[in-house]
């Protein structure tokens, strides 16, 4: 570990910190229905397609209607980029002439991208055209992002209203959070990483003589347009199958840097949205403070681990930090941070190979995402996980001091404890089932490169990825198989819209609750205590459980590895 | 619940189609005019020509296995540095194949710069297969082998790669390092003069 490696960890955090509360107050307008000053420009382009699409954006919703509005524009989507995927042979902008896909890679790839999880069982250079990566894969990653605000935006309303049945109008949550906030930001974004080296063009390849007069062809395409959604909307679908380590997808420092703080901008602000939604700012510190901490903590274990290196590597000569699988432009401190950073929130994207970390520099992404991705969290997602790990907090320490829970105002009861744990369970449920039964059945063996305790722990990430709607890989696992991409297909839409519903029907529920005012006797749900209580219901309820797989991945790697054991 | 459903249908498709339109067509088609009028190179890869040929990218690491050449990391995209198949190797840290790979190049490398330690990305594949820099380190270990084959004074190649080090933004962003294309570009130049 060296000093500028720290430094650019405390200049990270606090960038991010200051960038909380002009994000959070963008966001709250945006929430609230407010007009911003980009309304001038992009307002008739929203009233315009509220017209042709038949929505009336004044309509206050139900959860149920919520709900069904928001899954069946997300099947939609879906629809229309399996067809896409299909048909990507005989359609036009497809240079390098690639053919459709086959039925479950599309499947697969369709799911993925709608769950926000943009987990990749394809080379994007050798697969995708231009149009599948433009038309296909782009609108997912916004508004897969925007979906996922405007589910947070609900959660808010149910905490912040009082004896009502309504928690807004998705269409007009997700069209507002595209047109004002993701649109805009990303237009500038990848101006940014163009001039920075990042191209952007139609033409599909350019053939190189290189300086010793071999012949190399290099992919091409519109790669800044996607690669700032990518980041912002926390997708993390890569253009070219290296993702963020492309030189082409992230050439300098500073682009590495501003795609850091991309992951995190959004969800940063929102724990400063919500807690202006709820009328206490510290209750949104409160959040955040658990989150950075729990993000210090990953941080600091994963770059001492890629710091220390490999012994076995070591005892042949190759002394220093963990190399392997990670750029000189990068190092070890950027490729440590990017990868703690992709996993805390659901994003994804690497620029490092998470395979060829050091054992316990590749557990801390892995049980980052095992906590449910609620460290920051994916947009939106992030701070609707941690609202439910919030509910179990108050529920425990309501235990603890004998009387009703209440969290900002609304009596926790049953009903929401029932609805948390139901959509916390998910995550154990389908993660350790399915990775049991490919870890038991022939055609999931045939899947991990490499062999022994972390042949497991690629199988285990593979489903904790997409469980968790990361997508980020141990990419030595070939996943593009009939059995791979529609177990992993099937955990990535559970792992998505099987927490959403709960989390709506309790959005309702609160929303038609009667204000409660904090007394004397209230369990307080700001300070220190607070965020310890939470940091430690994170970890037990949400880590505890993988802990025996991780004694079988990467913990037994980690001690082959010190013994020198190869396998 | 029925009639919730029915509502949703015509907003879910029209809204499909509209955000595919303004989202997949219209933003990446403006910031490829954007692109292409700003910042021709970048935006086309930081393409580098000469004689009116295609001689590499400035952004992207292409192979070098000559001894006339500074050399570049082991590579795991297709058979090395394709510009197709972006990959890393995937192999994990108690991988059997890893220390043997490990195990030979340091074997080989040793050969060329006896008794020094070999610097460890030389040895190691980076995540993309495409890395366009080494380490200064992995840069000055083959000043002398470069110079040998080229039969220059290994001082002025020193120099000429000392120049060639980029140093980390303001001090902590990102690592120093030795672009190999620009450097070999370099060298090809110097070779062309007269030593002085």
């Amino acid at each position: 570990m060296t000093v500028q490696g720290w430094l650019l960890i405390i200049v990270f955090i606090g960038i991010l910190l200051l960038l909380a509360r002009p994000m959070g107050q963008w966001l709250f307008a945006l929430y609230e229905g407010r007009a911003t000053p980009l309304h001038r420009l992009l307002g008739p382009v929203e009233t315009r397609f509220y017209r042709l699409s038949g929505i009336d954006p004044n309509e206050e919703q139900g959860w149920r209607r919520y709900a069904v509005h928001m899954l069946i524009f997300n099947v939609a989507l879906l629809l229309f980029t399996y067809a896409i995927l299909r048909l990507q042979g005989i359609l036009p902008l497809n240079p390098l002439g690639h053919d459709g896909t086959s039925g479950d890679l599309a499947f697969n790839t369709a799911v993925s991208f709608t769950a926000n999880t943009n987990w990749q069982s394809y080379g994007g250079e050798s697969t995708m055209s231009n149009l599948s990566q433009m038309l296909g894969l782009t609108i997912h990653n916004f508004l897969s992002a925007a979906t996922g605000i405007a589910l947070a935006f609900a959660l808010f309303r149910g905490f912040a209203r009082r004896e009502t049945k309504t928690i807004g109008n998705f269409w007009a949550d997700v069209t507002r959070v595209t047109l004002y906030l993701l649109l805009p930001l990303c237009v500038v974004i990848a101006i940014f990483y163009i001039a920075s080296g990042v191209p952007q063009t139609l033409a599909g390849s350019i053939d190189v003589t290189t300086l010793e007069g071999a012949k190399q062809t290099l992919a091409l395409g519109p790669v800044a347009s996607q690669e700032a959604i990518k980041l912002l909307g926390t997708n993390g679908g890569g253009f070219f199958n290296a993702n963020s380590a492309h030189p082409f997808e992230n050439p300098t420092a500073l682009t590495n840097l501003v795609q850091m703080l991309s992951i995190f901008a959004i969800g940063v602000g929102l724990t400063w949205t919500f807690g202006r939604a709820v009328g206490n700012q510290r209750q949104g510190w409160a959040i955040l403070a658990a989150m950075m901490t729990l993000f210090l903590a990953g941080a600091a274990i994963a770059y001492w681990q890629e710091a220390a290196g490999n012994p076995v590597l070591h005892q042949l000569g190759a002394a220093g930090g963990n190399m392997e699988g990670k750029e000189v432009r990068f190092g070890i401190a950027q490729s440590a941070l990017f990868a703690v950073v992709t996993t805390a929130a659901s994003c994804g994207a690497v620029n490092a190979m998470h395979d060829s970390f050091t054992a316990i520099g590749g557990m801390i992404p892995l049980f980052n995402m095992q906590l449910g991705e609620v460290v920051i969290g994916g947009v939106g997602a992030g701070i609707y996980g941690f609202l439910l790990f919030a509910i179990l907090a108050v529920f425990v320490a309501g235990l603890m001091v004998g009387r009703t829970p209440e969290y900002v105002g609304k009596k926790i009861e049953a009903r929401e404890v029932k609805l948390a744990v139901l959509a916390i369970a998910v995550l154990p449920l389908v993660i350790l089932g399915f990775t049991a039964i490919a870890s038991v059945t022939g055609a999931g063996l045939a899947g991990p490169l490499n062999k022994g305790p972390h042949g497991f722990s690629e199988i285990l990430y593979a489903f904790t990825s997409a469980v968790a709607n990361n997508g980020s890989a141990f990419a030595g696992l070939s996943a593009n198989t009939p059995f791979y991409n529609g177990l992993l297909g099937v955990a990535m839409w559970v792992g998505r819209f099987f927490i959403i519903v709960p989390m709506l029907a309790i959005a309702g529920g609160l929303a038609a609750k009667k204000y409660t005012p904090e007394t004397a006797g209230s369990f307080p749900t700001t300070g220190p205590l607070w965020t310890g209580l939470l940091i430690g219901i994170v970890v037990v309820v949400g880590g505890l459980t993988f802990l025996p797989s991780l004694a079988l991945g990467p913990i037994a790697d980690h001690l082959a590895m010190i013994g020198g054991q190869l396998f | 619940m029925t009639k919730d459903l029915i509502s949703a249908l015509r907003p879910a498709l029209v809204m499909t189609l509209l955000f595919a339109v303004l989202l997949g067509i219209a933003y990446p088609l403006a910031l490829t005019g954007i692109g292409q009028t700003l910042f021709p190179s970048q935006a086309n890869g930081s393409l580098v020509r000469e004689n009116g040929r295609v001689v590499g990218s400035t952004v992207v690491g292409q192979a070098f296995g000559s001894e006339r050449y500074f050399h570049t990391r082991p590579s795991a995209a297709g058979d090395g540095y394709d510009g197709l198949a972006s990959s890393g190797s995937n192999l994990g840290p108690t991988s059997r194949a890893l220390a043997a790979r490990v195990k030979d190049d340091i074997a080989r490398l040793s050969e060329t710069a006896p008794g020094r330690p070999v610097p460890p990305d030389l040895v190691t594949t980076s995540a993309s297969g495409l890395d366009p820099d080494i380490s200064p380190e992995a840069a000055f270990y083959q000043v002398e082998r470069v110079a040998r084959a080229r039969g220059l004074d290994p001082a002025a190649v020193r120099r000429l790669v000392d120049r060639s080090v980029e140093r980390p933004l303001l001090g902590f962003l990102g690592e120093p390092r030795v672009n190999l294309f620009k450097l070999n570009r370099r060298l090809d130049a110097f070779g062309a003069k007269p030593a002085t």
